[in-house]
């Protein structure tokens, strides 16, 4: 296909591709025997199975498609990108941001801003971290610079509070100390949805 | 046994009790399956498996706030429902619902009282069920032309439409069950399957007639013009709320019964023993399959236009109607 194509904008000299639509009957005993064709074609019985068995998956061979939602969730892939999360590392429990200023830097909504100091040890320490969320407009590439895997998308997306802020503090996003063995590795952008393959289907192409 | 007033005042109040309930879980029914065929679950969370449902409605169409709009015509607007409810309240009065019993007689008061299994049997009981649901579209029409809205006139205009046609069709589609039993009276319909078998076979073009008339009869999918919510947004209903709203749907699950139950007495048996059914439950079987089959079309087939409506009864089913007519009458002369 060259480009000829899409520039002869001009109508009637392409090739169009007509649809096959019957001969439109003009005699009346045609248009009669149209009538009786559809009549007994037995068209409407095949509407009438379809859904009679889409009644049955649904009910007995377990193919309902409800999730009943606040009550259910489906699994959401590792590549959304929802609220962030600061992970720590998992030999110290320390978290993992060195307040390199990587993320703040590139945040093209301008909505990080962290604060660094000098801890006793001579070690730069976050003091303050603060992602506002009424601005964020979740591209990731905060998770995609952060060299220490420190700042990654979580999976919360039910977001409810008085105001943006409440969950935007250093503290919030940090991984519990205590739920630290829950802590969930980020898997990076490649990465596949779990159950992937029960969801794989034909393209439609192959049909 | 005599039917004595007293029973008939009793079975009118239960029928009135009984049917409302009924049609109270024919909309829960109806929410179910279109949800099933959809592959939802429909309601589910008042109540076990959302039963509870029909409660919320109720509850909800009791306390809404009964609005007339400004122009409308107060009085029609406010008896319409009303014609729509009672009419089909009328029209179950000539139907056998419920077998014939007499009340124990040590129940106080109403002690050894005979409750006839119909309120009023007259005996031109189908012709008096069909007029009267016939009636039953005033309620529509009035209630189009009164609301000063001009869906609710789109809406008017169609229920006549759709009256003009299917009237025909019913009326003829029925004549020839009636011509070989020889009665208008449902009782003699129940009576002759039992010694001739069913009627929807020995009349099967009548049968699919008379089902296509009483899917428009109670102008349930594919003839819902009336109120069809993605053209006319509510039809004639548009200017409704509350309980007048109820009524008109009251009305129309009535309507919906009415039909299954002439569906199943008129083509198929009625309430014979069936194998190894009792009749009771044979009957209830039958109903419940017709309803089932207005809600299953519902979720499957798309609806008609007007014109195509009134090309398809006046064009096609009617003369069909006719030529069963003229061919039944030969085959009962000869
Ligand atoms: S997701 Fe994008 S907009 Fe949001 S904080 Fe990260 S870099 Fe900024
Ligand atoms: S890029 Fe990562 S390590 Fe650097 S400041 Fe941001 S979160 Fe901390």
């Amino acid at each position: 296909m060259g480009l000829e194509q899409f520039k002869n904008r001009n109508i009637g000299t392409q090739n169009y591709k007509m649809l096959d639509l019957e001969q439109v009957p003009t005699r009346n005993f045609d248009k009669f025997k149209q009538v009786v064709k559809r009549t007994f074609k037995g068209e409407l019985f095949v509407g009438l199975w379809v859904t009679l068995r889409a009644m049955i998956n649904a009910l007995f061979r377990g193919e309902m498609h409800a999730v009943k939602y606040p009550f259910e969730k489906l699994p959401i892939s590792p590549r959304y990108r929802a609220i962030h999360e600061m992970l720590r590392l998992l030999e110290s429990g320390h978290y993992r941001c060195i307040g390199c200023g990587l993320c703040e830097k590139i945040c093209i909504a301008n909505c990080i801003s962290m604060n660094t100091r000098y801890d006793e040890n001579q070690r730069k320490e976050v003091s303050e971290y603060t992602i506002n969320f009424g601005r964020c407009i979740f591209c990731g590439f905060c998770a995609e610079v952060c060299p220490e895997l420190a700042i990654v998308h979580g999976s919360r997306y039910e977001n409810a509070s008085e105001q943006r802020a409440s969950f935007s503090l250093f503290e919030d996003m940090l991984t519990p100390i205590d739920n630290l063995n829950l802590q969930q590795e980020y898997q990076g952008f490649g990465a596949v949805t779990p159950y992937a393959d029960d969801h794989i289907k034909k393209t439609p192409l192959a049909y | 046994m005599e039917a004595t007033t007293l029973g008939v005042v009793i079975k009118a109040i239960i029928i009135l009790a009984i049917i409302s309930a009924i049609a109270g879980f024919g909309t829960y029914l109806e929410r179910k399956v279109l949800a099933f065929m959809q592959r939802r679950l429909g309601p589910m969370h008042v109540g076990p498996y959302g039963l509870m449902q029909i409660l919320a409605d109720g509850i909800k169409l009791f306390t809404k706030e009964d609005i007339i709009p400004q122009n409308a015509n107060r009085l029609i607007f406010a008896l319409a429902p009303v014609i729509t409810a009672a009419t089909a309240f009328i029209a179950l009065s000539a139907v056998p619902v419920f077998p014939d019993f007499t009340i124990p007689s040590w129940i106080p008061l109403l002690g050894g009282t005979f409750v006839p299994s119909i309120a009023a049997d007259i005996n031109i009981g189908i012709l008096f069920v069909l007029g009267m649901m016939a009636a039953g579209l005033y309620g529509p029409l009035l209630a189009g032309m009164a609301q000063a809205n001009k869906w609710g006139i789109i809406g008017a205009a169609r229920t006549a439409v759709q009256f003009l046609s299917y009237e025909v069709v019913t009326g003829l589609s029925i004549l020839a069950p009636i011509m070989i039993v020889g009665s208008l009276s449902l009782v003699d319909f129940n009576n002759y399957s039992s010694e001739h078998g069913w009627l929807m076979f020995t009349q099967p073009v009548a049968f699919v007639l008379f089902l296509i008339g009483g899917f428009a009869e109670t102008n349930r999918t594919p003839f819902d013009l009336l109120e069809h919510e993605a053209e006319v947004v509510s039809g004639y209903a548009t200017e409704y709320s509350g309980m007048r709203w109820g009524m008109f749907f009251i009305g129309e699950y009535a309507n919906m019964i009415t039909v299954s139950v002439l569906s199943a007495v008129v083509f198929m048996g009625g309430y014979n023993d069936m194998w190894f059914l009792p009749g009771w439950l044979a009957i209830i079987l039958k109903i419940a399959f017709v309803f089932f089959l207005m809600l299953w079309v519902r979720a499957s087939w798309p609806h008609v236009r007007p014109n195509q409506l009134m090309w398809l009864c006046w064009k096609v089913l009617m003369p069909i109607a006719v030529i069963n007519v003229v061919v039944t009458g030969i085959v009962i002369m000869v």
